[in-house]
């Protein structure tokens, strides 16, 4: 099974960087994974947003057109990407950043205030962090325990600093979990995809 | 040869006893040798690889016996920037046209420059473009007829000629960089002085090093060799002055005070 | 060693250090930056080289004369820059000199764009500069492949003491995914030992002349026919390609190289869901290219269909392999822009049901 995803936001929100902690948790899980970002001006202050694939099998296109699983960021790019979306596919808001529903039906909606989160932990900076354990709670990708190990091997070097973005991916994370189905259930409606 | 006999003039071991291709009168000739009894006293020459340019030296790989590389035109000191960094034992030199340098290859040789390669760069101007039948060239003097300006240089259109060494000079970064001319004795031997300096200061890895040489070309200045000569010292030595612009020691020409 | 995740470009860099390459030259342009960022602080790591040249062009001309003293060398370019850099592989290719030099394809003409694209094909195999000669042209199609391609890029261009392009585009360049360096890894063909290289003459050799002036006709004509019979054995040595389902039956052939091709095996898998069978063929050497299994391979179907990101370049090369036996069909995206796997399968129905139209010239 494959499973797809395009995470945006404004440059400097993180959206590149919780597209690797995915692609480096699905690999460290023995999947295959491709981390493709946009590039270009719009990495300089812009909408910034990658796709990341992980997968049983080779991963054919690292281009998706039509996405399991969308993290809007920011307003834009809920609306550049919320069509796109694949039908029983998720798309995780972060309402702190936008100020409308998605109009999908067909899509399971999660949403979470990351960065009022990060602020409520003291940890301002560490919205991208929220917003990555909220992923993981909204969609299953990978396994959560990956991602905490991977932020101790992220801030390694500043000590200071690890725990309080776990706090920051284990609240995302219970803010979301349960509110999406899980890939495996997902992927069984789709298992050619 | 009778045992009596001692050979008081001979090829340097670093020229190869071939004949060369340059026009009678030329003065390639005597910087080849220059060079060559240069390499031969610092004793170096087995560890020398030689960067050909593109211009009336283009065939020098056949003149010089060291292992050569025939570079495009004006890349030389990017070719010897590549073999100097590929093999920081070896000892590199260009030897280039003024066409070649001071036109086409200005952004290589500048940089090259700059960068304080430890390569040593020959840098031969006779003001005209030689092997391609006497065109204008950036070196070219005010009023010089050549055959692209065939009403005298026009220096509101092509601008002064450039004087490379002082322009070279300029760069902060420390080097070597001096003017000699060989078309009188005394003038050729101490042009091979600054030659020998030159090739030093990279024996000893201390930078880059060019020396600019003025030179005849009678075929296409259309003068004899002697008036050749003449000519260059007339027209040329007032405009390129002789001397050293530049050394690692000493800085830069010092400015005049306000 | 374990896998990492790393950038094409990166992978790239890295793949070159640990073929033995302690030399890079170049300058900055996108989408290939990662190559020489990457390279500045891991060469000094490794006691090798990194020069920031001032121009592609010099860059270029800093590889002949490292090429020319023996040493393993390379440079990495993207579209604009590698056009700067042909008098320099022309010169590489006449003097013999073996270089690696990798273009991360941007949109063009001109300045073009940034994004990713696969419109230098015909510049990179058929030449590039002037005069008669080739280059072998490695186009990987993941950041795997492209870290084994520039190993192989390596060997190759030592043994045929050639210029080798690795050509990617910018998804390659710019997309991260597991990567292996392989310690056992062997080297695809014995290197001699290079005694044409200029390192300094003491006479136990002959004197190493790096050139590519020859001024008498025959000597040149000699020379050329000389490379001409290294292209040639090239040529018969040196195709690789991959195919994807050749062995069952189809109905359309697909021809894409690098990612587009990645974009193309997606497609093969929807299109097989709704019971339309194709085949992929994959060259991987572009220059050589596999035109005899690319007959081979048309032989099958009842048309073949090409998908690039330009306007039809590798075209070209199909159309002469395929010889008018098969339609040939051609869908590319330019710009920048990219084809996607639901676009590529819409193509092959379109090929199927008679709404696309042949190409009759490319």
């Amino acid at each position: 099974m494959q499973y797809d995803m395009i995470i945006a936001g404004f440059g400097g929100q993180g959206a590149l960087l919780i597209g690797k902690m995915l692609a480096y948790a699905g690999m460290h899980q023995g999947k295959e994974v491709s981390w493709l970002p946009s590039y270009g001006p719009e990495m300089r202050g812009g909408t910034a947003n990658c796709t990341v694939v992980v997968s049983d099998r080779p991963v054919g296109s690292p281009v998706i057109k039509s996405p399991r699983a969308l993290l809007a960021l920011n307003l834009p790019s809920l609306d550049k990407f919320e069509d796109s979306v694949r039908a029983d596919g998720v798309i995780l808001v972060n309402t702190s950043m936008v100020n409308r529903d998605p109009r999908r039906t067909d899509v399971k909606v999660v949403k979470v205030a990351a960065n009022d989160i990060a602020n409520g932990l003291g940890n301002p900076r560490g919205a991208n962090m929220v917003a990555l354990g909220a992923f993981v709670g909204a969609t299953g990708v990978v396994d959560m325990k990956e991602v905490e190990s991977l932020v101790r091997e992220t801030f390694s070097r500043k000590p200071a600093l690890v725990e309080v973005n776990l706090k920051a991916v284990r609240a995302g994370f219970e803010a979301a979990v349960g509110t999406a189905p899980a890939v495996a259930e997902a992927s069984q409606s789709n298992a050619n995809g | 040869m009778p045992s009596q006999a001692q050979a008081v003039f001979r090829y340097p071991e670093a020229l190869r006893e071939v004949t060369t291709h340059y026009c009678p009168g030329c003065t390639h000739g005597v910087i080849h040798r220059l060079v060559a009894e240069v390499l031969d006293e610092l004793g170096v020459r087995q560890r020398t690889v030689g960067v050909a340019p593109v211009g009336c030296a283009v065939l020098a790989y056949n003149y010089f016996a060291t292992d050569m590389q025939e570079a495009s035109h004006g890349r030389a000191p990017a070719v010897a920037t590549g073999i100097k960094r590929a093999r920081p034992d070896l000892i590199v030199f260009t030897y280039q046209g003024d066409g070649d340098l001071a036109s086409i290859g200005m952004s290589e040789i500048l940089h090259c420059a700059n960068r304080g390669e430890k390569v040593t760069v020959v840098f031969v101007n006779n003001a005209i473009y030689g092997m391609t039948g006497g065109q204008m060239a950036p070196t070219t003097m005010p009023g010089q007829v050549t055959t692209t300006s065939p009403l005298g240089r026009d220096v509101g259109l092509a601008g002064e000629p450039i004087r490379m060494a002082e322009l070279i000079s300029t760069l902060h970064t420390p080097g070597f960089i001096a003017r000699g001319a060989v078309h009188q004795p005394l003038l050729a031997v101490r042009t091979k002085d600054l030659l020998r300096r030159a090739f030093r200061y990279q024996v000893e890895g201390r930078c880059f090093s060019m020396v600019e040489i003025l030179s005849t070309c009678p075929t296409n200045w259309g003068l004899p060799p002697h008036e050749a000569c003449d000519w260059l010292e007339k027209h040329m030595v007032p405009y390129y002055p002789l001397g050293v612009f530049k050394t690692p020691e000493g800085g830069d020409r010092a400015s005049r005070p306000l | 060693m374990a896998k990492k995740l790393m950038k094409g470009c990166e992978a790239i860099g890295e793949a070159a250090i640990r073929a033995g390459c302690k030399l890079f030259f170049g300058y900055p342009i996108t989408p290939q930056n990662e190559i020489p960022e990457y390279l500045s602080h891991r060469l000094p790591q490794v006691g090798g080289t990194f020069v920031q040249a001032e121009s592609e062009v010099a860059a270029s001309n800093m590889i002949y004369g490292a090429a020319g003293a023996g040493e393993r060398v390379f440079t990495s370019s993207s579209s604009p820059g590698i056009s700067l850099m042909q008098e320099a592989v022309s010169y590489l290719a006449g003097a013999e000199l073996p270089a690696v030099l990798v273009n991360i394809m941007r949109a063009g003409p001109g300045l073009g764009g940034i994004l990713p694209s696969q419109a230098d094909y015909l510049q990179a195999t058929k030449g590039g500069g002037h005069g008669d000669y080739n280059v072998i042209v490695l186009a990987p199609w993941s950041v795997q492949e492209a870290a084994d391609l520039v190993a192989d890029a390596f060997d190759l261009a030592d043994y045929y003491r050639n210029p080798v392009y690795i050509l990617g585009d910018g998804l390659i360049g710019q997309m991260m995914e597991p990567v292996e360096f392989r310690e056992d890894r062997k080297p695809v063909r014995e290197i001699p030992p290079k005694t044409w290289a200029s390192t300094g003459w003491k006479g136990d050799r002959p004197r190493a002349v790096v050139n590519s002036l020859y001024l008498d006709a025959d000597t040149l004509e000699k020379h050329n026919r000389d490379l001409q019979e290294k292209y040639h054995r090239i040529r018969r040595d040196e195709v690789r390609y991959q195919g994807y389902g050749l062995d069952q039956d189809y109905d359309v052939l697909l021809v894409a190289y690098g990612t587009v091709a990645r974009v193309c095996l997606t497609a093969m898998e929807e299109l097989r869901d709704q019971g339309i069978q194709v085949a992929i063929l994959r060259p991987v050497t572009l220059f050589p290219f596999p035109y005899d299994a690319l007959a081979n391979a048309a032989a099958k179907a009842k048309a073949v269909l090409v998908v690039e990101l330009s306007a039809g370049q590798m075209l070209q090369d199909v159309q002469l392999a395929v010889h008018g036996s098969r339609p040939v069909h051609f869908h590319g995206r330019t710009g920048g822009n990219l084809v996607t796997p639901e676009e590529a399968a819409s193509k092959v129905r379109e090929v199927l049901d008679g709404r696309s139209e042949e190409v009759r010239h490319a």
